[in-house]
Order: structure tokens, then sequence, then C-alpha cells
């Protein structure tokens, strides 16, 4: 044990195990005081596993062994865990919509056993201080609920620094901030660094993970493959270790033949979402539309799903203008839609999965009596489990029970078992694993082979540069740009998007 | 605060609505503007006023409670079960009628806690147990001759105007001036207070914060049933008179004036202030009607219309935050 006084954790032999699975296997990991510290895997790796080891929210098989600080802890449990200076910041922000940001930041006061009264100057000196220590500026009284994901990231940051935490551990915390927000949040976590708080950043995202860490553990299947330098690791190495396989990236080679137009969008306009939008779609071809979250795509994406109606323009579906009142009128005309956020918009997380596979064509499966026939109903679903590659053991266990890939296939099975023409996916790849990802993208590549035309809505440059045809930039409202994915490179193409934000 | 901030508060056009009628009611009716009205008003009020303040802690937790009528009834028979049977005094009767509450209270916490379930289901559920049960016991008697000290203990100040008019300020209204204070400090200036806001706005983040749920939700449906007793005893001090029907059935009036305060079915929002107007303006809404000479089923209608009316907006908003109602700042 060399200088274990340096290291603010050290962790050795750490198992866990839930039922019959194997979440860790004798796993060391350690963090040196003050450093940037990556840890890595994809999902169901263990990750969220070790951070709930480190925060005491669960306890280790015996065996395993603790220190923090320099000082062996036994049955480390939340409330020990949080005195030693370790605090999560999960992936939800555990914030209070309803309370100011100042209430936000020294809400840990309240769990203070011994004090019963709120001290409102306080509260509001403690949050500016703690404010100005990461150089935010926020109004303390302003609402969290009025606040960007981003500025509630902040505020996230903020109340656990302001419990003088020595360690703080970020669960995936980009998960739903703009390319700028994300500059942003890695410069405060340097900052934060400079005070000698010691950051574990939990992530998947790979490009970020060679921009901020020092070192970086890896984890796969519960197991540790790595502990990294950063100098001495690349991101194909990276994903490499992650998921046991090797994937290329590569553009697009075949240029799709510009026989049939499927949509056409006419000058579509709407107040306060979008401006003159004109593109076009073929037969076969992947349109992606990059652009950050407020460019206006998804309010787009809607319209042309016929959940949003435009002020004025036109849109065209195979040469036939239509007007939508409502998705099943979309629907009808051979419009599928997958939506941004999963969970909420995409799943029926608590029905069964063939449930969900079949809901968009439930009246295809009607027998005699006009009752769901269930024997065409699991025919169709096995089909979907099969042509999808959906890993499940039993298409009756609820939807919740996937990954996120798998549950992003039964979203993608919903919508091709009602063969559409155009399917629209808003970042279909949003906490998908690397694996699954590149699954995902076989399958877009397969579907416009059959001459399905896709829209990707994604902020993901490389998403959208390996796998689309054409390139659509809107920024504000507007398509500004137009590439083809030859002309332009990755750098290239990120710069793109945040230019004009500066202004 | 600014005058724009004063624009911004949902109590600032309570209060311009609540001016406006009463303008309106005072050109049209004969009699709403005078004392002997507003303190007729204000002693009528008192006991829905007191239980209003209960619901809205309960509201902010994110619960909600349909069983607080039931439970004041059955203080109410408490009340004069300690004073006829047991010589009791106005303490004791004060006493036993708030136990009563608060223990119904904690009941109901226990089962909203303990089981998971649904707030709304388990007190729609106890207000037909503790009704039912005490419509069992009492087969629904009505109970009034309470003795002197009693009803002379209704009144605490009285006066005599100079044309000869007799006023009185009520001790429920005392109560009720009480009782807001009360709420006012917990929930502005405790700990508790506070965390019952973070309960209500997000219930697993003050899950994680190492909050006590358990206690949060005694204390919730336990201070409500409290405040159902101290209703009770201003209800009884009033009518003079134990009757199983009379709060029964105005739960909906209580919920009412507190949403229509500000305070939000989803949790997590409300202040006293805004629930103090809420029921100035229901109570002024009602004596204004029945001045009016308007049949008195339009107040129902008019109670229902200002729930389903609060539950659209604050469904519309939500809605439109999904349907990407987003503004986008178009060049």
């Amino acid at each position: 044990m060399n200088n274990i006084e340096n290291k603010i954790l050290d962790i050795q032999k750490i198992s866990k195990r839930y039922g019959g699975v194997q979440a860790l296997k004798q796993v060391d990991f350690s963090l040196k005081s003050g450093e940037i510290h990556c840890l890595v895997g994809e999902n169901g790796s263990g990750k969220s596993t070790l951070i709930k080891i480190i925060s005491g929210v669960e306890q280790p098989e015996i065996g395993a062994i603790i220190f923090i600080k320099g000082k062996q802890e036994h049955n480390l449990n939340p409330i020990k865990s949080i005195q030693k200076g370790i605090q999560v910041i999960y992936q939800d922000l555990s914030l209070f919509p309803n309370l100011t940001v100042a209430e936000n930041i020294a809400v840990h006061n309240y769990s203070k056993g011994n004090l019963w009264w709120v001290n409102w100057k306080k509260t509001r000196k403690l949050s500016i201080n703690t404010l100005s220590k990461i150089r935010v500026n926020l109004d303390p009284n302003r609402l969290v609920s009025s606040l960007s994901v981003a500025d509630r990231q902040l505020v996230a940051i903020c109340r656990a620094i302001a419990t003088n935490a020595k360690l703080i551990i970020m669960d995936e915390p980009t998960s739903s901030l703009a390319r700028h927000e994300i500059n942003a949040l890695f410069s405060i976590i340097k900052e934060l660094q400079k005070t000698g708080i010691t950051i574990l950043f939990v992530s998947h995202k790979l490009n970020e993970i060679m921009e901020i860490s020092e070192r970086v553990t890896i984890l796969r299947d519960g197991v540790k493959v790595g502990l990294f330098d950063r100098k001495d690791i690349d991101d194909k190495k990276l994903a490499y270790l992650m998921t046991g396989k090797k994937f290329s990236q590569e553009k697009l080679a075949e240029k799709v033949k510009k026989e049939k137009i499927l949509l056409k969008v006419r000058n579509l306009s709407k107040k306060g979402n979008y401006k003159n939008i004109n593109f076009k779609l073929h037969e076969g071809e992947i349109v992606g539309i990059v652009g950050m979250m407020g460019s206006g795509r998804t309010e787009l994406a809607f319209s042309l799903f016929g959940m949003n109606p435009p002020d004025s323009g036109d849109i065209l579906v195979e040469e036939k203008k239509v007007n939508f009142k409502s998705n099943e009128e979309a629907i009808e005309a051979g419009i599928g839609y997958i939506p941004e956020d999963r969970i909420e918009q995409g799943l029926i997380m608590n029905q069964a999965i063939t449930s969900n596979i079949t809901v968009t064509i439930l009246n295809k499966l009607l027998n005699n009596l006009k009752m769901i026939d269930n024997k065409r109903q699991q025919r169709t679903t096995n089909h979907w489990v099969d042509a999808l590659a959906i890993r499940t053991s039993n298409i009756k266990d609820p939807a919740k029970t996937l990954s996120g890939g798998n549950q992003q296939k039964v979203v993608l099975a919903k919508w091709l078992a009602t063969t559409p023409k155009i399917l629209i996916m808003d970042s279909p790849t949003v906490g998908v694993d690397i694996a699954a990802k590149h699954g995902l993208y076989e399958i877009m590549k397969e579907l416009s082979k059959r001459k399905i035309g896709i829209i990707l809505i994604s902020d993901e440059v490389p998403e959208v540069l390996y796998n689309c045809h054409h390139i659509l930039l809107m920024r504000k409202g507007r398509i500004v740009k137009e590439f083809q994915p030859d002309e332009i490179s990755e750098n290239e193409l990120s710069n793109k998007i945040i230019e004009g934000l500066k202004n | 605060m600014t005058i724009n901030d004063l624009f911004k508060k949902h109590e600032f056009y309570l209060f311009m609505v609540i001016i406006s009628l009463s303008i309106l009611f005072t050109i049209y009716t004969k009699g709403f503007l005078t004392l002997e009205n507003f303190l007729d008003l204000l002693t009528n009020y008192s006991f829905l006023g007191i239980m209003s303040a209960g619901m809205l802690v309960v509201l902010i937790s994110g619960g909600i409670d349909l069983s607080f009528t039931a439970i004041a009834t059955i203080s109410e028979y408490m009340i004069a079960l300690v004073i006829f049977n047991y010589h009791g005094n106005l303490f004791t009767a004060f006493f036993i009628s708030c136990f009563a509450g608060v223990i119904l209270g904690s009941f109901n916490a226990f089962i909203i806690y303990y089981f998971k379930a649904p707030a709304l289901i388990v007190t729609i559920a106890t207000l037909n147990i503790f009704y039912g049960f005490i419509i069992l016991v009492t087969k629904g008697r009505w109970i009034y001759n309470f003795p002197t000290w009693f009803r002379e203990a209704r009144n605490i100040y009285e006066f005599t105007s100079g044309n000869g008019t007799e006023y009185a300020i009520a001790l429920p209204v005392l109560l009720l001036l009480l009782v807001f204070i009360i709420t006012y400090i917990i929930l502005n200036y405790s700990f508790l207070g506070r965390k019952i806001f973070t309960f209500g706005g997000n219930r697993e983040a003050a899950r994680r914060m190492g909050f006590n749920l358990f206690h949060m939700t005694i204390f919730v449906y336990a201070f409500m049933g409290l405040l159902a007793g101290v209703g009770a005893i201003s209800h009884v001090l009033i009518v003079q008179t134990v009757q199983a029907n009379a709060i029964v059935g105005r739960e909906l009036e209580v919920i009412a004036a507190v949403v229509l305060g500000g305070a939000s079915l989803a949790g997590g929002k409300g202040t006293v202030l805004g629930t103090i107007l809420g029921v100035t303006l229901i109570a002024i809404m009602w004596n204004g009607l029945i001045l009016m000479g308007i049949s008195s089923y339009w107040h129902q209608v008019l109670i229902g219309l200002i729930i389903v009316i609060s539950v659209i907006s604050s469904a519309y908003s939500s809605r439109k935050s999904i349907l990407g109602g987003a503004k986008i700042d178009v060049e």
C-alpha cells in the first residue's frame, strides 16, 4: 500500500451480487487526492453499483476493504459517506424545482438535527458565496424550475460544494447538455480541481472522457479491465476495452439514387418554433438534422408528424400535399416518429415488450370477434425481436426491464411494424451503449437499402457525419447550412454548430 | 420587491378580484359592506379557514386529504361527550377534540406511508370509515342544549355601536388568526416546513437528502387532523349544535379555497397569504350570491368550476412543455 495518504479513496476487492447477477467482481479502485478521474463502462458494467458502494447506499460483500482519506471504514452508510465529504450528483440532479436557487444550495442544512429554524440571511449568503466560488452568475432568488438544464447542473454542483465536499461524483453529467454547456461545465470542473476537490466523472461518451479526465478506470461486465493515464489511451482503444469489440466509423460510401422524393418541405414556418424550412428526403436517403437543443429541430419533427401544426408552408408526402391535423393522419401517410424521450414518449415502460411492439398495429391483429389475436400478436413480436436482435428472455416482460439500446429497438420495431415510408428518429442513441449504438446504425443502413427515408435528428456530430447522406444544420429555428458528409470534418461541423452562439 | 414582481404574483390578482367583487356586491346588494356582515362572515368562515390551513400543508407535501370533514365530525361528538357526560370544561373539550383529530390524521398517514397507497383513495376510504362509524355509534343524533358556560365562551369581546347594534368578536376568529400565524411560521421558518416543500417538490430527491419521509408524512396528516379538531371546536362554539351531516360534504370547498389561493394539487406550491385570500374570495362569493338572492346551488357549481379550471391550467402548462412549447428565438 504505497502512499495511501495521497489517496482520497482506496477500495479493494469489491464484489457485489444482485440475485443471480454478479454486478461487481473483485474490483480495486482508487482516487488520488485532487485528480479528475473518469469511470467508464457500458450500461450494466457495474458503474452505478460502484458509485452506490462508495456513497454507502449499497454494502459490498465480505472481504472488501474501503479506505477513505487513509482511514479504513467498516459499514459505510450514506450519512457517513456524506460526513466524509463524498457527494454524488445524480443524473436527474435531485433538485427541488419549486424552491429557489439559494434554498436548493443550502438544503443540506435541514438535515442537521440540532437546529430547528431557517436563517434566510445565512441561506442567501451561503448560496452567494458558493456560486461565486465557481464564478457563476445566477440569481439566488430564482426558482430552479425556471432554469435551463445546464444552470440546474450548476446549482447541483454548488449544493455539493456547499457541504464542503472533498470528492464529487458526477453520474453522466452531460447527458442533457448542449456542447457549449459541456464546455462550461468542464471549465468549472477544472476550477473545482484547483480548490483541491477530487472529481469522479462517470460517463460513456468517449470524446468527453478523452477531454476531461486525467486517469480512466474502465469496467466491463463487473470487472475492472484497465486503469490508464489519459496520454496512454485513445478513443479507439477505450471503445475496445469497454465493449470487447472493434468498431469502424466510415462515412457512407454509396450515394443514394435520387429517384423518388418521399418528403418535401417548402417554406415551412411556425412562430416561435422555426422559420422558412426547405428540404427534400428521397427514397433510401438518410438526412441528418444537427443543431443544439432549442434550435427548433424537435419542434420541426413534431410538425412533420402532425403534432405541432405549422403556421404556413407546405409538407408534401410523395408529391402530394398533406395537412396533418393529428399524428394519426401522419401515421396513415406512412410516417413513423421515434421521439427524443424514449422513457416518457416512446414506451409504455410497465407494459409487456409485445404490447409495446404491437401497439401501433393493433387493428391489424384482430380476429373475427374484433378482439386481439394473441397468437398473431406474439408472431409479430417474435418476428421483430429476431429481425432487430432485441435481447430479451421473455417478450411478456415489461419494457423497463430492457437496456437502453434494446428499449430503443422496441420503439423502432413498433414503428417498423406500421411499414412506414418515412422514419423520423429524434436523438435515437441518447443513453445507448456504444455496441448497441452501432447496432442501431446498422439497422438504419439496412432500412435505407429497403428504400425507407430516414430523418436523423442528433447533436452528436460523428453520428450524423457517419450515417447520413445529407446534413442540415439548424440554428435558432432556421436551416443555416447544408452539407454533404464528404465536404466536412468532425471538427469543422462541431464548430459550425456552436458558431453564432458567442454573440 | 419591485412593482413588476407584484404584478407577477398570484396573490395580487386574487386581491384585485376580491376588491372588484366587493365593489360589485356593495353596489348591487344591501348590507354587504357593513361591519355586521363582515363580522358574521369572519365568524362563519373561521372554521373552514382553520381547516384550509391544514389542507395547505397537505397539498404542499404533495398529498391530499378528503377525510378531514369526517375527522372534524368525530371531534365534535367527542366535544359533546366530554361536556355532557364528563362535565368537562372548555380546555378539556378543546384538548379531546384536537387529540381525536391527531390520532385519526396519523391513522391516515400510517396507511399512506406504509402501504404506499395513493392519499386520494386512502382518505376517500377513511372519510367513509370515519363518517360511517360516527353515524353508527350516534345514530345521527343531534346534540344541542349546551350548558350556558359553553354558550358564553363563544364570544371573547362584545360591544354596542352608537345606534344600538350589538357586535361580537368570536373565539373562533382568534383561533383562526393563531392557526394562520402558526402555519405561516412552520411553513416559512422551520426546517420541518421547508422539508415539506422539498417533499412535495421532488420526493425522491428528499429521500436521497436523508430526510425522514415517515416523520413528515405523519406530521402533515396529523397537523390536518389537529386543525380539523380546532375547526370542530370552533364550529360547535358558533352553531352550538352537533350534527353528523353539518360539515361532511364541504371538503371540496376547502380544497377549492386553497387551490384558488395558488397551491398546486401536484404539490410543492402554496402560501398562507394565498390561502387566506382564497378563503376570503369563496366566503365573499357565497355571501354576495345569497344577498343577491341567487340559488345556493350555484355556489356548488362555482366550487366545482374553480377546481376544474385550476386543474386544467396546471395540466395545460405541463402539456405545453411536452409538445415543443419551448419558445425558440427565431431570427
